[in-house]
């Protein structure tokens, strides 16, 4: 059982990078919209662009993993082609992590260019890589798993675009990317502590500085949190969608 | 003959919303499929036959009730139940963006088909679907037939034991749907159980050996073709074929009790005809047992269903 669930795990985050993700719009979509939003801030506010790094990584991220995401269940749904899925010798969670994996897959490998990228610009000194590394990683993760959540609660792909947005926009200028959380007034700041990229923000920017690991420990924890109680309501809709 | 599927007081209840009634699509439905045949499971427009596939194949949790696929347990075995059955719906619901190749080899990986058995596999369906020189091609750009046909195919990677198929003719040229229903008779003559829903009477007259007609969620009858039509037998009538001294021709039908002979002596004589040029028994159809049962007619049931593809395409 648990070897089925893997394999399926496995094949069906192939399949969707196959028939979805891996589509040229998507990819200069990904790369490039990151770039423009941070490019328009620099020029409107110039000053260091470096502090801008961890931001541009984070929206990458963002952008990257839950932009398909959102969308693929509930169009596969709509297409009946979810049913398929369904009726495969593997269980509702192992779908959905298979589901996970594609856009974490995806989204991770955008970034990986952009942080070339960033670092042939900026240098590779003083980075602290194993907590950059588990920082992209669950990022990549929690918003994963927010693309799939926001694709289960929805019954139209119009519906899931404008949920995801409405979703990732605020997160966009509350979690940190522009302008630091602690600048912020203290009931935004709260609502910042409540939302995934804040954490995401923090993580990368401690890597990035060359902390100590610990100093991004909990960050990491809040995304792991953030990433299972997202993965088990989106699991949970979806069962109780199809009834 | 061992049953490839049996249930028991199979009921679906599904919950409206607070203040509007709950719909009882599927109502202790009995059923036994022996193994190894074509089986059609035939009814009208909302009768519940979509639902019953759904709950038999773990896309929809029963109400209420058993049920036993391949000798397996519905509610606690359904991970071995379907690694063993192939299920067709409605819709064909391959991935658009893959070309045939591949939603078949996606289909042989998602059900563990090993690496060594997977293309030789995929091009023997490909072969076996006429479908080998669209190998490559995307399964958006394929025919309707030919989607149909590789949906099937796919259905079949894993050699399952019990194949369902839901509507599978439902808008195919008459080629495609004559070519299929050769496919469907070709699985029940390899000794796999077909579990067949259509709206095609005919259809199912040629393929199937059993047939259960469902009605509002139930099963009213059961049996073979041959069984069901005994069961609107009443006496026998013949058509007659007369013929006047003018060569005029005039069909009669007459009730062949007993006394056959004495039946047609009274419609010559009826008629100014001379001679009998032709006899034939008429046998009641598929279509006089399923509108006896149902109280609907075929053109009934074939419009309903017109207007729901219609529905559904708005």
């Amino acid at each position: 059982m648990l070897a089925d669930n893997l394999r399926g795990m496995i094949y069906i985050g192939l399949k969707d990078l196959q028939a979805y993700y891996l589509k040229p719009p998507n990819i200069s979509w990904g790369i490039l919209f990151p770039f423009a939003f941070i490019l328009a801030f620099a020029i409107r506010n110039p000053g260091d662009l470096r502090g801008l790094i961890p931001g541009l990584l984070a929206l990458t991220i963002l952008f990257g993993t839950s932009s398909m995401e959102a969308i693929v269940i509930v169009f596969e749904r709509r297409i009946g082609s979810l049913e398929r899925l369904l009726l495969a010798p593997i269980s509702l969670p192992a779908l959905l992590a298979g589901k996970l994996l594609g856009g974490i897959v995806f989204g991770l490998s955008v970034t990986l260019v952009v942080l070339v990228i960033v670092l042939m610009v900026f240098g590779a000194t003083g980075i602290n890589w194993m907590l950059l590394v588990l920082a992209l990683l669950l990022s990549a993760t929690a918003f994963s798993a927010l693309g799939a959540f926001v694709s289960v609660a929805v019954r139209e792909v119009f519906e899931a675009q404008t949920l995801a947005n409405f979703i990732r926009f605020p997160m966009m200028f509350l979690g940190g990317i522009f302008v630091p959380v602690t600048t912020l007034p203290l009931w935004l700041q709260v609502m910042a502590r409540l939302l995934p990229l804040t954490y995401s923000v923090e993580a990368l920017q401690a890597a990035l500085s060359g902390e100590v690991f610990m100093a991004g420990v909990v960050d990491l924890a809040v995304l792991l949190g953030f990433t299972l109680v997202l993965f088990g309501l989106a699991v949970r809709v979806l069962a109780q969608r199809l009834g | 003959m061992p049953e490839a599927i049996t249930t028991s007081g199979l009921t679906k209840v599904y919950r409206a919303g607070r203040g509007k009634p709950s719909l009882r699509a599927v109502d202790h439905l009995d059923l036994i499929v022996p193994e190894g045949q074509v089986f059609g499971f035939l009814g009208p427009n909302g009768a519940g036959k979509t639902t019953t596939i759904r709950m038999l194949t773990g896309l929809t949790r029963p109400s209420s009730g058993s049920a036993r696929i391949l000798g397996l347990d519905l509610f606690s075995d359904i991970t071995r139940i379907k690694k063993r059955i192939g299920v067709v719906l409605e819709v064909s619901n391959l991935y658009d963006e893959l070309s045939a190749f591949d939603n078949l080899m996606f289909a042989m990986r998602l059900y563990g088909v090993s690496c060594m058995e997977r293309a030789a596999r995929a091009e023997e369906l490909l072969a076996r679907f006429r479908l080998s020189d669209k190998r490559d091609t995307p399964f958006a750009q394929l025919s309707r037939g030919m989607k149909r046909a590789l949906t099937i195919a796919a259905a079949l990677v894993h050699r399952p034991s019990l194949l369902f198929l839901d509507e599978p003719t439902t808008g195919l040229d008459v080629v495609s749907a004559r070519s299929l229903r050769a496919m469907i008779a070709g699985l029940g003559k390899e000794g796999i159980t077909v579990f067949l829903t259509t709206h095609y009477l005919e259809e199912a007259e040629r393929l199937c050996d059993h047939i259960a007609i469902v009605v509002n969620g139930r099963v009213v009858a059961q049996d073979t073709v041959a069984g069901l039509k005994a069961s609107v037998q009443g006496e026998p009538v013949v058509e007659v074929t007369l013929a006047g001294a003018d060569g005029e021709v005039e069909i009669k039908r007459v009730k062949a009790g007993a006394d056959l002979a004495g039946a047609l002596r009274t419609a010559l004589d009826e008629t100014s005809a001379q001679r009998v040029i032709a006899l034939n028994t008429i046998r009641p159809t598929l279509e006089d047992v399923f509108v006896k049962l149902t109280g609907l007619g075929v053109e009934t049931m074939l419009a309903e269903k017109n207007g729901k593809r219609q529905g559904n395409a708005g």
